[in-house]
């Protein structure tokens, strides 16, 4: 009995080490998850009159031009036309922050704007008023190409994130890899499994029948790795949208997205 | 009052079949769904859409609880005359929706 339990653990052993070097998914061959959607969703995304997420942009400009907080002022007050300034810069983030010495995401920034300029409360997570801010500042660098990640300070944390998208977890012990390198394009309970290109966010997601942020689409994939998520806001979903932002740089800005 | 989103095209031909689509954010609450207290929510949706063009009704619809949130109504219509299309959604706890658009018929 003795040699084939060896050959046996060889073999497992064999595949474990194998799906940990994983090679990422070369350049040329990345694809947004619009390219693996139904016909018809692809048309719901396309024109603004059909994209559920258009409400929220309309939402979110509102909330951009009104004033709020001790300071009385709003965001255009500092940053004028969202649509000149704040061209590209959701294709940028999650960002370096000097002050904090690690990268915060687009929700942070917008919640660091309004507590430390607008002296206002901090918008909560997944609310709509921070979903709508978010669409609209987003919605500005729609068809942009992804450049997060560009700046060297950020290489730590990249690199973190990558340690995290690779780190099996859960009772299944999967990691992220393994679906969205390994099996892209591939079927998970009859729905294709994309690369997992965060390029749409916040995004409007049938299932949900909302809008959602990539934390949301995050903590579902953990959830169903029945791995533990992390609450909204930790340093390891920044590290991880990090990660997954410099893992799609170059493809377009799709914001807001809809997806299935 | 709710965010809404229509789209008729500014100008079509005279007996020209022209599609019409409309948008509204609204939760759509089933009235069958439980609340993080263990009660169950209370229904909250919209229960009826109607399309007037010039004053005349060309389209209705009434909604139920089994209608996705954010409802999505596509339509055709006869582009008879130059006027403006008007949109009423009306629901539960008196809500109540209205949007309009132009139409120019050459």
């Amino acid at each position: 009995m003795r040699p084939v339990t060896a050959v046996c653990a060889s073999l497992v052993l064999g595949a474990a080490a194998a799906s940990v070097i994983a090679a990422e998914i070369p350049l040329s061959e990345r694809k947004s998850g619009y390219e693996l959607m139904g016909r018809e969703t692809r048309a719901m995304q396309d024109d603004d009159t059909t994209n559920p997420g258009m409400l929220w942009v309309l939402d979110g400009e509102a909330i951009w031009k009104r004033r709020d907080g001790a300071a009385g002022k709003s965001c255009a007050d500092c940053h004028g036309d969202a649509e000149s300034s704040m061209k590209g810069v959701a294709a940028r983030y999650p960002a370096f922050d000097e002050a904090r010495k690690r990268p915060v995401d687009l929700e942070q920034r917008i919640n660091i704007c309004r507590s430390e300029r607008q002296k206002a409360t901090p918008l909560p997570p997944e609310s709509k008023e921070l979903l709508a801010l978010t669409a609209y500042v987003g919605r500005q660098s729609r068809g942009m190409p992804i450049e997060t990640g560009s700046d060297e300070r950020l290489k730590p944390f990249i690199a973190a994130g990558r340690d995290l998208f690779n780190l099996r977890q859960g009772q299944i012990n999967l990691s992220c890899a393994q679906c969205h390198d390994d099996n892209w394009g591939g079927k998970l309970a009859g729905a294709p499994i994309p690369q997992g290109h965060p390029n749409g966010y916040p995004l409007y997601r049938l299932e949900w029948q909302t809008l959602g942020s990539l934390q949301r689409r995050l903590r579902n994939c953990l959830v169903g790795m029945r791995a533990e998520p992390f609450a909204f806001g930790a340093p390891e979903y920044v590290d991880l949208e990090l990660y997954l932002m410099w893992r799609a740089r170059g493809l377009p800005m799709e914001t807001p997205a809809v997806r299935p | 009052m709710a965010r809404t989103l229509v789209n008729v095209p500014a100008k079509a031909k005279r007996g020209e079949i022209v599609e019409i689509k409309t948008l509204i954010q609204h939760e759509m609450e089933t009235g069958y769904r439980v609340g993080p207290n263990g009660n169950l929510l209370p229904r909250d949706i919209i229960t009826d859409f109607v399309c007037k063009y010039n004053g005349e009704q060309i389209f209705r619809a009434e909604l139920f609880p089994a209608i996705a949130a954010n409802p999505f109504f596509t339509f055709s219509t006869v582009a008879i005359e130059s006027g403006t299309m008007t949109f009423e959604w009306t629901g539960d706890n008196g809500f109540s929706a209205t949007a309009s658009a132009p139409i120019t018929v050459e």
